[in-house]
């Protein structure tokens, strides 16, 4: 089948099913909720409002059998930084979303009235059906209704209460394969769709299949590709520690921000790190291996139980791990994992309320390494929406102001996620330029200053940061495209079979001759499309800096500080 | 002279987390590595007092060694 738009008109509601304009047919996943965003939302708009669009995209190869290929992109105007925004998750939505034939989902207008809705997608359209029930509860309580309610295995997005207020750290809570939650986690997207009075999605594509234009020549890349990523051992301990086998190497390295970032080291950072977690998994029968979507080879997700042996959170990711424990000083991990399955009922972004946190502690509202009372705190004030739980709702900025603080780590006013930029200067210029506020995704230069991935630049000095992070960013901008997970760039940076291979399967899936060069420039002109949204918007290069404590505080252990000039951060953009 | 050793994920099974050894002035990191029965090959990132190293860098009086294989994250 052709793949189409399917358009939501929530002022009207109203749907339709649309051919896919000549210029977006080459775009998925980020390429194509940013050109969407681009071409249809007024920069100026009030992201909660009329004029604001969600749109949401499986990527280019999602719903094929490419290994690691199912990773939706979800975009907007962001409420929380201002600028355009995509947020990357994985769940069974974005492979469901291909087979039922959708390019895209576009989502704008809001109600007249004030009712709630769901959508139900099917290849033959989007219905559009009151909600009533579900409003008010949390996503577990959305999943498990449903379960019930619909028929087969079904794909949903839904919205916590978080998304119902409109909070600007809200997130839009995708299921995974074995009923647990991943997360469109950044830039408050629930907000968006809970502006629209959307409860939930659901997705059912019916018998719908993925078209390939060449079969074999498919097949043959994907072996490839796989091959590539089974073989890289970065993907073997990512299997068998998760993503939090980085508390330890971060700590060492001097750049794991602690305290509301005025250490780079954390004492307690044995006790939260990936090895004691895998040794806390095996002890009480978790899952130590898990994937958040099908088809993925490598399987850096677990289960993590309880001191009773049942499932507390899953998606226990060292960025949530990192905000929580080493940034709050919480030195207990079930502490971190109950604060981790709260955030995911309320469906709120766990590295913008945990950095939030962080700065909260700071302001007195409780002590550093209070983790029960973190969780308290989620549990009575953010979930039931107090004025505190929407400050806090509202992300780190809204902390920082409401508590007159001045070491508040935002740019553009998101949080600045697990690596101080004092001890880790390449990520630094990514928090800076990146499009869409701070985010360690945009152009991840941890491979090459910390973990000796594509090369090595001292993480100390400023030599060769700039044009890391620039071509990490390209690079990025042309991954989140294609469906695929960001953790094969590991692969992509050390094995010269892996991109080739990439690309044989884009041309196999649309009967194209892409070359490597192709991909960059796609990149390219991604970030281009977002940046010149941001500057319709009113960003300005004066928007691409760090806050000003990075600048003047120096950081323990090596007591350096962020001293990029104004000038040498405009250059990331000559290209 | 003392030096502090430190490893990091499957490189603990059945060795240990961290310990203090006594070594000749001059030892380099992969003589450490050699030692420990790991494969150079495994090793992902070295570090000395909190900076990168290399199997050829001397180790110092007092200096706390951190050896990891490859990993990644994010």
């Amino acid at each position: 089948m052709t793949d189409k738009i399917f358009r939501v008109n929530m002022s009207t509601l109203t749907t339709s099913v649309e051919e896919v304009p000549a210029e977006w047919a080459g775009h998925g996943g980020r390429g194509l909720t940013s050109t969407i965003v681009a071409a249809e939302v007024n920069p100026t708009c009030h992201p909660l409002g009329s004029a604001n669009k969600l749109v949401i995209a499986p990527g280019l190869l999602s719903g094929t059998v490419a290994a690691n290929s199912g990773r939706i992109s979800i975009g907007a105007k962001s409420p929380l930084t201002g600028t355009i925004k995509e947020s990357n998750a994985g769940g069974t939505a974005a492979q469901l979303l291909a087979r039922a034939g959708c390019k895209a989902i576009i989502i704008e207008g809001v109600p007249g009235e004030d009712k709630w809705y769901s959508l139900a997608l099917t290849p033959e359209g989007i219905t559009i059906n009151e909600e009533t029930e579900l409003i008010g509860k949390g996503n577990f309580e959305v999943l498990s209704v449903l379960d019930s309610r619909l028929e087969g295995k079904q794909a949903v997005l839904t919205i916590g209460q978080a998304g119902e207020m409109r909070l600007a750290a809200a997130n839009i809570s995708i299921k995974d394969p074995d009923g647990g939650l991943r997360s469109s986690g950044r830039g408050g997207l629930g907000a968006v769709m809970g502006s629209k009075k959307i409860k939930f999605i659901t997705i059912d594509p019916k018998d719908g299949k993925v078209a390939i234009a060449d079969p074999d020549k498919f097949k043959q890349a994907n072996r490839v590709f796989a091959k590539a990523l089974v073989d890289h051992p970065i993907s073997q301990g990512l299997g068998q520690y998760g993503t939090n086998v980085l508390v330890n190497i971060i700590n060492e390295a001097g750049g794991l921000p602690t305290r509301n970032f005025t250490s780079g080291q954390f004492d307690g950072h044995e006790a939260i790190s990936g090895e004691t977690m895998h040794d806390t998994i095996l002890e009480r029968g978790g899952k130590v291996k898990h994937n958040c979507h099908a088809g993925c080879v490598i399987q850096c997700s677990q289960v993590y139980h309880d001191a009773k042996k049942e499932k507390l959170t899953s998606g226990f990711e060292y960025e949530s791990i990192w905000a929580m424990g080493a940034d709050c000083c919480v030195d207990n991990l079930d502490h971190i994992a109950e604060a981790d399955r709260i955030m995911d009922d309320i469906g709120i972004d766990t590295i913008e309320t945990s950095v939030a946190m962080g700065v909260a502690m700071e302001g007195g509202v409780l002590e550093f390494g209070d983790g029960a009372g973190v969780c308290r705190i989620l549990k009575e004030e953010v979930a039931s929406g107090s004025a505190l739980g929407r400050i806090i709702g509202n992300g780190a900025g809204a902390v920082g102001r409401a508590f007159g603080l001045t070491r508040v780590p935002v740019v553009k006013n998101q949080a600045i996620p697990a690596y101080d930029p004092r001890a880790i200067k390449g990520i630094g210029i990514t928090y800076a330029t990146s499009t869409q506020g701070a985010d360690h995704t945009m152009g991840y230069t941890i491979a090459t200053n910390i973990l000796n991935v594509g090369g090595n630049v001292d993480p100390l000095t400023k030599e060769g940061q700039v044009e890391l992070s620039r071509n990490l960013q390209v690079a990025t901008a042309a991954i989140d495209s294609t469906g695929m997970c960001l953790f094969i760039a590991f692969a992509a940076l050390d094995n010269e079979t892996c991109l080739p291979a990439l690309v044989d399967m884009l041309n196999a899936r649309f009967d194209l001759n892409l070359t490597g060069d192709d991909v960059v420039s796609l990149g390219q002109s991604i970030l281009k499309t977002e940046r010149a949204f941001n500057s319709a918007a009113g960003f300005t290069a004066a928007d691409d800096r760090l806050p000003e404590f990075f600048y003047t505080e120096p950081l323990p252990p090596h007591n350096t500080v962020f001293d990029f000039s104004d000038e040498e951060i405009a250059t990331f953009w000559d290209f | 002279m003392r030096v502090t050793i430190k490893l990091f994920a499957y490189f603990r099974d059945s060795r240990f987390k961290a310990e203090n050894r006594e070594i000749p002035d001059g030892t380099t990191v992969g003589e450490i590595v050699d030692s420990l029965g790991i494969d150079r090959e495994e090793v992902g990132v070295l570090m000395i007092n909190s900076r990168h190293a290399a199997f050829d860098s001397v180790l110092e009086e007092n200096c706390m060694l951190a050896i990891f294989p490859m990993i990644g994250g994010g």
